[in-house]
């Protein structure tokens, strides 16, 4: 069925097709609308879930935590000041290991106080232990939110899917909603390994030490460094079980292509624009636009951006000329994050090949500033002249 | 008048193993053992970072018999939400939920997630084990702490703050059960809770836990310096049920007896004390002695 709605209802539609057991959430502006219609097909009986409005984002992960920790399968959402609240729930949550779900509605953060969209939330958890995801139209926002649950319950971690606050979240468009019983098909019921169980009793998160120990059998358990060493190794892993998802999400909906990257007239392109969610749709307007002058351009979106697809990532821009990334976040102090990490996989890949692109970083549309269609042609047009600076330049600044 | 619990008729199925790593004389231990047993088996435990983490050991032995959910320090009632949400969506309604946190945990970093929790009518049992300071991290102030107590952040003029009444905030919340206990009267925690266990909404139990290292007493002494609490009128022992508030165990006797014991004797056993003057023990005093009489009156009514 097509229907015609906001990128918030598309993520709650995504939510009420996986069945969620517990939802619970604290409203928080651009992600309110999705919480707001889970709570009410909740209370009107057309979703059978348990919506606990809670106090706080802090206390809304923590309710998510403990359910998933007793065997549900559960979901937030949250925005900005909101996820940074929850920051401590949000490690906590990928190193118990438990398969939540959570949309990042993507705002900027305070201070000042700003509610309009950047990426600097979900990027300043990257960190954390969960995969990150990101949506660039409605379509990929419902499609990614099933995915995800199948991707985090294989794997055992939780993820965030992000999408573009207002951009996304508050525009209307066109999009499929997939097939009840084709999402039944494609995610099984939730079964975890261990839940809190009076007939099972275990002590969950207990105090690790730094090395192994012995169990009362005289059986070695896990250290802190091996628990945390297994996050990371079946972090690296999970890119291949998204790839398996990828796959087995097109054969039963007949949507699908690459796991990790979304590429526009990528094919023979000497130069890529490289960004996250919705930014990227607009910068084919300008990709078009170059491409009608000769200029040989491509865009790439990144759909998964934890864990790095990075031999994906290089592989894909291997042999370009220049790699243009925008991006709506820096790591302060030095450069914009996804930019670092595009380095880094080409070095890992390609040092010494001579086939290195030059990188140059755009930072834009911080704090909701207008991102031009204009002032992305003219910065890809410039950048595809040689790297403009060393250090990242800001679009649309006004000093 | 319900029939009392003894020593003679306490269930004999234990579910704190041995050998915990408690301190030696902590108040907790009692406290816990015997709690746990009211809840019984079909209790899923929710615990933030405490004295009781340290009491239940290091992974991968645990010294609980009960699934227990170790949870982040502010997270508490938010995470006793969530596993009741859960069992209500699996319609696992034969499981109870309980949750056991320090004074810090409760009274400071805990108190939004639970008032949170308390206003939605959350069905859980919380208990605050109260032994007035952050002793699992090396004895600083809370904000049960009481005034005059010395912490290693209040170390020399001791806390200059009263302690905050907890059990009252939680009251003001119209749940239908508060309780105040005490480590050193484990019969009336567990008759309290036998009681409640299946009224609705939350319940939340304040239980005053003698703390040897933390307030420097010998370990032998934890029970003698709990019940010298009671028996001065400084900690008093009682139940508001639906807003009904009443005087329970050693302290219910104190009203008929209406003699207490100078709060010196208990100030005196404990260094913690040591910077009160007798000044401030004599207005302390005093405080207890207007308490007592509203107590009297009420008696006389």
């Amino acid at each position: 069925m097509h229907i015609i709605e906001n990128g918030n209802v598309a993520a709650a539609l995504g939510v009420r097709l996986c069945g969620v057991n517990v939802i619970a959430a604290y409203p928080i502006t651009p992600q309110t609308p999705v919480t707001e219609k889970l709570s009410e097909w909740v209370e009107a009986g057309e979703m059978k879930a348990e919506y606990i409005p809670v106090e706080s984002e802090h206390s809304a992960l923590s309710v998510c935590i403990a359910a998933t920790s007793a065997g549900a399968r559960s979901f937030t959402a949250t925005s900005s000041n909101g996820l940074l609240y929850m920051h401590e729930q949000v490690q906590w949550a990928s190193g118990a290991r438990l398969p939540i779900v959570m949309c990042v509605v993507n705002r900027a953060v305070g201070a000042p106080w700003n509610v309009w969209n950047d990426q600097q939330d979900s990027i300043s958890q990257r960190d954390t232990g969960w995969m990150q995801m990101y949506a660039s139209d409605h379509q990929q926002i419902i499609d990614t939110v099933i995915k995800a649950y199948y991707l985090a319950e294989k794997t055992s971690i939780p993820i965030m899917v992000c999408y573009d606050g207002y951009i996304l979240s508050h525009t209307y468009m066109p999009f499929e909603v997939p097939d009840a019983d084709k999402v039944k098909a494609f995610l099984p019921p939730f079964k975890p390994d261990y839940a809190l169980d009076p007939n099972d009793p275990a002590n969950l998160n207990t105090v690790t030490l730094p090395d192994v120990r012995m169990d009362v059998r005289g059986e070695l358990a896990h250290g802190y460094m091996e628990i945390r060493y297994l996050l990371q190794e079946e972090l690296r892993g999970a890119l291949a079980v998204a790839a398996e998802t990828e796959k087995r999400f097109d054969e039963i909906f007949g949507r699908g292509g690459d796991p990790y990257i979304e590429p526009y007239l990528c094919d023979d392109a000497e130069y890529v624009a490289v960004g996250l969610g919705s930014v990227t749709y607009q910068l084919r307007v300008a990709v078009d636009a170059l491409r009608a002058e000769g200029i040989k351009v491509g865009v790439m979106g990144i759909k998964f951006y934890r864990p790095f697809p990075d031999e994906a990532i290089a592989k894909a821009l291997k042999g370009r000329k220049g790699v243009i990334v925008y991006e709506k976040a820096l790591s302060y102090g030095y450069e914009g994050a996804l930019a670092s990490d595009l380095k880094s996989a080409l070095y890992d890949s390609l040092a010494g090949t001579g086939s290195m692109p030059y990188v140059q970083n755009f930072v834009l549309g911080i704090g909701g500033r207008d991102i031009k269609t204009h002032d992305l042609t003219e910065t890809l047009r410039a950048a595809t002249k040689g790297r403009v600076a060393k250090e990242p330049v800001w679009i649309g600044l006004k000093l | 008048m319900q029939a009392k619990t003894t020593i003679l008729n306490l269930p004999t199925e234990e579910f704190v193993q041995p050998g915990t790593r408690a301190c030696t004389g902590c108040g907790l231990a009692i406290a816990y053992r015997i709690g746990l047993k009211a809840l019984g088996k079909d209790t899923i435990l929710v615990v933030p970072p405490s004295c009781l983490t340290v009491l239940q050991g290091l992974f991968p032995v645990a010294s609980t018999k009960l699934p227990c959910l170790n949870v982040t320090f502010a997270s508490t009632a938010a995470a006793a939400s969530g596993v009741l949400a859960t069992l209500r969506a699996l319609g696992k309604d034969n499981v109870r939920v309980a949750g056991w946190a320090g004074d810090g945990g409760t009274s400071d970093i805990g108190l939004q997630a639970l008032s949170g929790a308390a206003e939605r009518g959350e069905k859980f049992i919380y208990f605050c084990y109260d032994n007035e300071g952050y002793m699992n991290t090396g004895v600083q102030r809370s904000g049960t702490t009481p005034i005059g107590a010395v912490t290693a952040n209040t170390p020399l003029k001791g806390k200059l703050q009263n302690k905050k009444d907890v059990p009252a905030i939680m009251a003001a919340h119209n749940l239908s059960y508060v309780a105040a206990c005490s480590a050193a009267y484990p019969l009336d925690l567990y008759d309290k809770i036998k009681k409640c266990i299946d009224m609705p909404g939350t319940k939340y139990f304040h239980i005053h836990i003698p703390c040897p290292p933390g307030w420097g007493f010998d370990p032998r002494y934890g029970i003698k310096i709990g019940r010298l609490a009671v028996e001065t009128g400084y900690y008093d022992l009682y139940e508001v049920v639906n807003g009904e508030f009443k005087l329970t165990a050693a302290s219910e006797k104190l009203v008929e007896k209406r003699k207490l014991t100078p709060v010196r004797d208990y100030f005196r056993a404990q260094s913690r004390f040591k910077t009160l003057t007798e000044q401030q023990i004599s207005d302390i005093q005093q405080a207890i002695d207007a308490k007592w009489s509203g107590y009297y009156k009420k008696d006389e009514e």
